[in-house]
């Protein structure tokens, strides 16, 4: 009985969350310009999508390449950097570690806006003209905490003693970076990356305040001005749709895997 | 063993499956009032989880506990605990890694029971003052319990179950997180403790010699199995299986034939024996303790000969090695140091020759025969020697212990397995390996393997002999 | 030896530009006025100012109500999700998570749609309602990661202890849970307080938050009006952060 109530409860949650990106689905299947209005079934915005199309789709499609690139070059230095700062905080200790620790904690605690605001006063103060580079700096400020969060506890468990005796077995500092901890840490990484990669795709604030007067659309400040000026861009729904399927896909993926890999394990 | 007088737990035929692994097997116990009952075994064997089902965190699949109860009226009558929960059942756990609760201190802790049955706060302070007094721990009140260290922990642990005055207080390997010295402390406080209280203690660990030092009576078990229940000296001197006799304490194991009643022959000797009853000529285990042999330079009555491989200083006697003029090899415990190189003479009396009748003599595996020369069996198909009766289906495969293979890697056998237990046996192992479908294999092999290792199962197809279920050959 | 701690000095430089010193520039730009002279004008201004006032009183209440609804809904979510014996497959963890893969306001403006075609008419309602969809999962999750790792033996011993199962989660799982509650309610809290777009779309312009009001004032050029603004939110988000110990609730990184 309790059983039974817990999973409709959670079901009902579920079903909740799921109806709009559903009601998305569905109504990107219509050719209507109006959200919420349905037409007969059409596959129309989706060739619209990836033919470049009619309804303003240009600039849709430049704001999709704008996000994929600042996330993919973000996620990708804030990888690189969460990581070696993972292991050089690691082996800090005291005073220095907590200072480091409390600093890097900021940009995720911090809301959007007060990131975004203040990293916007930060350019003008500097006379720095904003733009894609801002933007990216911007990603990569608030994206690195996530990555040293994710590989400071692979750094816990690894043994202390094997970048020592990578040294010792005559590497470099350099070589042991890269042939020893770098494999060891890689799953930390890899999951750093891809959350990463997921916050500087779906920012709004942070992006908006730091992307100048360029005119520098990513996906999320499309929207909005979309949204403002009171027509939604069609196109959005099939891509959204289509994001999310793919999405969808992957993590039915990994799971299967490792529940598989799982389910090998037990046996031994 | 004297009749069930004074009995308080009583369990009757228990079996408990987790999906399709059988952990517990129509166990049968009973506990007598006062009585310190140590559950020893290897990890694995079912004690913890007999445990959890006495204190009712678990629900047994097949079987009956049964416990003395005091009604409300302050009868005593004894009760099928079947589906009563663990919060109304008479009896108190110390927990594996001790369970403090991080958010409350010492007193908050050991007071969590009497808050809840609604003790008087007058009554609650003076029980918490004595049993902190009983578990050396006065003046530690306030402090934060992860503050304390494995140790104090370990007595709060105590103090926050006996606080309850249970019939029965269960352990779950309380002493397991403390290094040696400080285990060894411990021992000798929880015996006084036991003392003082007068409560009945149900423990578990895999510490053979805690369990000799503690118990009144020790319950070994093994693949969720009962091997043996006695005291420990009953344990110590007569083991009933090979099992229990390398599980207590140091000894050798050999194979052996019961020439008639009171002769046994092994090492190439016949040896005169106490045992009768085994009939002629039948294979058997002979279980020799270390300090049972005597040995010497020259020894009067002298049985056999040996050479001495290596001696070790053990702080009080030596441990050493022998070869035997037979090929085996036997571990012997003397006060005086015997130099290696040299020959010695030894003897074995009669009293301390503990002879067991095998639990098996050959491996026989449950199988289905496919067709005239292939069956399956431990999840694969494995080609054997011809069988001729034409029939199909379930039958049972014949393989000697030193026929099966094992290999280096798990991909070179036909199938694969973990290596489960080891025992030597003087002059060659006795390997049980547990296979990927969860069945056991045993294997005789000069090779040293560890215990859980990987390996690789072969078995040649003359060597698998396979007996239709109706006890025809072939 | 020592050497490897220095790894985290180009870090250290980094965090310092961009973190700390553009926090430090809130502080300076609130306290300056338009021609770079020391004034508390800027502070003193938004407590004159009725309609910044009444936005912040509306934001610190929509910000409590959202996070009491996201703790109610969530933390019997959590606990069932991270009950073996009530809901076996660790997907259905992950289902929660998911949609916040899908752009947040692509998916505003898909719930405020999907009110409008419900019939519900765009305000107070439908705000709390699509926050409660934004901000659930972030609410669920640090919540339902405490309770996974949680060691169970805590709750048996308390039921060892004689607490029946009503008791076992007041006196036990509950407190023992509290640090992922804690996090949650930040988690959940201050994004809320800070929320801007969300609440114009869910309220088709009629409830503007606090963070409408700073983005207003910088768009418009008013940077130390703005900073201000941004300061009072940061003092809030400081106090927040105290009460709910910040320092130990570690805000759980999500892995895949």
């Amino acid at each position: 009985m309790r059983k039974v109530l817990s999973q409709a409860y959670i079901w009902f949650l579920l079903i909740i969350l799921y109806a709009p990106i559903v009601f998305i689905a569905i109504f990107s299947f219509t050719e209507a310009k109006a959200f919420g209005n349905w037409t007969g079934f059409s596959v129309k915005l989706y060739e619209n999508l990836f033919t470049g199309g009619v309804n303003g789709g240009a600039a849709l499609i430049l704001a999709i390449k704008n996000t994929l690139l600042i996330a993919l070059i973000s996620a990708a230095v804030s990888t690189i950097l969460g990581t070696v700062s993972a292991i050089g905080i690691f082996n800090l200790k005291g005073k220095k570690k907590r200072t480091i620790q409390f600093l890097n904690n900021i940009p995720m605690i911090n809301p959007d806006v007060i990131t975004g605001v203040s990293l916007f006063l930060l350019f003008v103060f500097l006379h720095f003209s904003q733009g894609y580079l801002t933007v990216i700096l911007a990603h990569i400020s608030f994206c690195t905490p996530y990555v040293v969060l994710n590989v400071m506890p692979r750094l816990g468990q690894m043994n202390p003693n094997i970048y020592e005796a990578a040294l010792d077995l005559g590497a470099t500092p350099w070589q042991a970076l890269r042939k020893v901890l770098v494999p060891q840490l890689y799953p930390g990484m890899l999951s750093g990356f891809i959350l990463a990669f997921t916050m500087s795709l779906d920012d709004f604030a942070v992006t908006f305040f730091t992307r100048g007067t360029i005119g520098l659309e990513t996906l999320s400040t499309y929207i909005y001005a979309d949204a403002r000026k009171g027509g939604l861009t069609p196109e959005l729904r099939p891509l959204m749709t289509l994001i999310f399927t793919i999405i969808l896909v992957l993590l039915i993926i990994i799971n299967v895997r490792q529940e598989r890999s799982k389910a090998n394990k037990t046996i031994r | 063993m004297s009749g069930k007088e004074n009995v308080i737990i009583d369990i009757e035929h228990l079996s408990k499956s987790f999906g399709d692994k059988q952990v517990l097997k129509d166990i049968s116990l009973y506990i007598r009032k006062g009585e310190f009952v140590t559950l020893l075994g290897p990890s694995g064997c079912g004690k913890t989880t007999l445990l959890r089902m006495i204190a009712g965190f678990l629900q047994p699949d097949e079987g009956t506990i049964m416990m003395e109860w005091e009604s409300r009226g302050g009868q005593r009558e004894f009760r099928d605990v079947a589906g009563i929960p663990p919060h109304l059942r008479p009896l108190n756990t110390v927990f594996q890694r001790y369970a403090l609760f991080p958010h409350l201190d010492v007193y908050d802790n050991i007071a969590f029971g009497l808050k809840l049955k609604g003790v008087p706060k007058d009554e609650i302070d003076a029980r918490i003052r004595k049993v902190l007094k009983l578990v050396s721990m006065s003046d530690y009140e306030d402090r934060d319990v992860d503050s304390l260290s494995g140790g104090q922990q370990q007595r709060v642990a105590i103090a926050r179950a006996i606080v309850n005055r249970p019939k029965v207080l269960l352990l779950d390997e309380p002493l397991a997180a403390l290094d040696l010295k400080m285990r060894q402390d411990m021992q000798i406080e929880l015996k006084e403790m036991h003392q003082k209280l007068g409560i009945t203690f149900i423990y578990v660990t895999h510490d053979q010699s805690e369990a000799l030092t503690l118990s009144d009576t020790i319950v070994v078990m093994n693949e969720g199995k009962i091997q043996q229940i006695g005291t420990p000296t009953d344990i110590y001197n007569e083991p009933v299986n090979s099992f229990v006799a390398d599980f207590i304490g140091e000894s050798n194991i050999l194979n052996g034939t019961m020439v008639k009643d009171r002769l046994v022959n092994f090492i190439g000797h016949d040896f005169e024996c106490v045992d009768e009853g085994f009939g002629e000529n039948v294979p058997v285990d002979v279980v020799i303790r270390p300090e049972d042999v005597y040995i010497g330079y020259t020894l009067e009555g002298s049985q056999f000969t040996g050479t001495v491989k290596s001696c070790t200083f053990k702080g009080v006697h030596y441990e050493m090695y022998v070869d035997t003029d037979s090929g085996n090899e036997l571990q012997i415990q003397d006060y005086d140091a015997f130099e290696p190189g040299k020959q010695v003479q030894m003897l074995i009396h009669p009293d301390d020759i503990q002879v067991m009748r095998k639990e098996r003599i050959e491996n026989v595996i449950d199988c289905e025969i496919i067709d005239e020369n292939h069956v399956k069996m431990l999840g694969e198909v494995f080609e054997c020697a011809p069988i001729t009766s034409g029939s199909t289906g379930p039958a049972r495969a014949h393989i000697s212990f030193a026929k099966v293979d094992l290999m280096d890697h798990e991909d070179d056998g036909d199938t694969s397995g973990e290596v489960w237990f080891i025992l030597y046996k003087g002059d060659h192992y006795h390997l049980t390996v547990k296979t990927v479908s969860g069945e056991y294999v045993y294997v005789d092999t000069d090779d040293i393997w560890d215990k859980g290792d990987l390996v690789g199962i072969k078995i040649l197809p003359e060597d698998i002999t396979v007996e239709m279920n109706d006890g025809q050959e072939k | 030896m020592g050497k490897r701690s220095n790894w985290a000095i180009p870090y250290l430089i980094f965090l310092i530009l961009f973190v700390a010193l553009p926090l430090l520039l809130i502080v300076v730009y609130a306290l300056q006025d338009g021609n770079g002279g020391f004034t508390f004008d800027n502070i003193t201004r938004f407590f004159t100012d009725s309609d910044a006032l009444s936005t912040f009183a509306v934001s610190i209440e929509v910000a409590i109500e959202n996070t009491l609804i996201c703790l109610l809904l969530g933390y019997p979510a959590a606990y069932i999700l991270a009950n073996k014996n009530l809901n076996k497959s660790a997907v259905t963890a992950i289902l929660f998570i998911l949609p916040m893969w899908i752009n947040a306001l692509m998916r505003t403006l898909a719930t405020a749609e999907l009110f409008n075609v419900m019939g519900f008419t765009l305000g107070k309602g439908t705000l709390l309602m699509g926050m409660a969809y934004d901000y659930l999962p972030f609410m669920i999750y640090p919540i339902y990661n405490v309770l996974l790792k949680m060691d169970h033996s805590y709750e048996e011993a308390a039921a060892d202890l004689g607490a029946t199962p009503v008791q076992v989660f007041r006196k036990v799982t509950l407190p023992l849970s509290m640090p992922g509650i804690s996090s949650g309610i930040l988690m959940v809290f201050m994004p809320t307080v800070s929320t801007f777009a969300i609440s114009e779309f869910l309220t088709n312009n009629k409830i503007k938050l606090f963070g409408t009001i700073i983005q207003e004032n910088i768009n418009s050029s008013m940077w130390n009006y703005g900073a201000a603004l941004s300061l009072i939110m940061l003092v809030i988000i400081g106090l927040t952060t105290l009460v709910l110990g910040g320092e130990d609730s570690e805000v759980e990184g999500g892995t895949v």
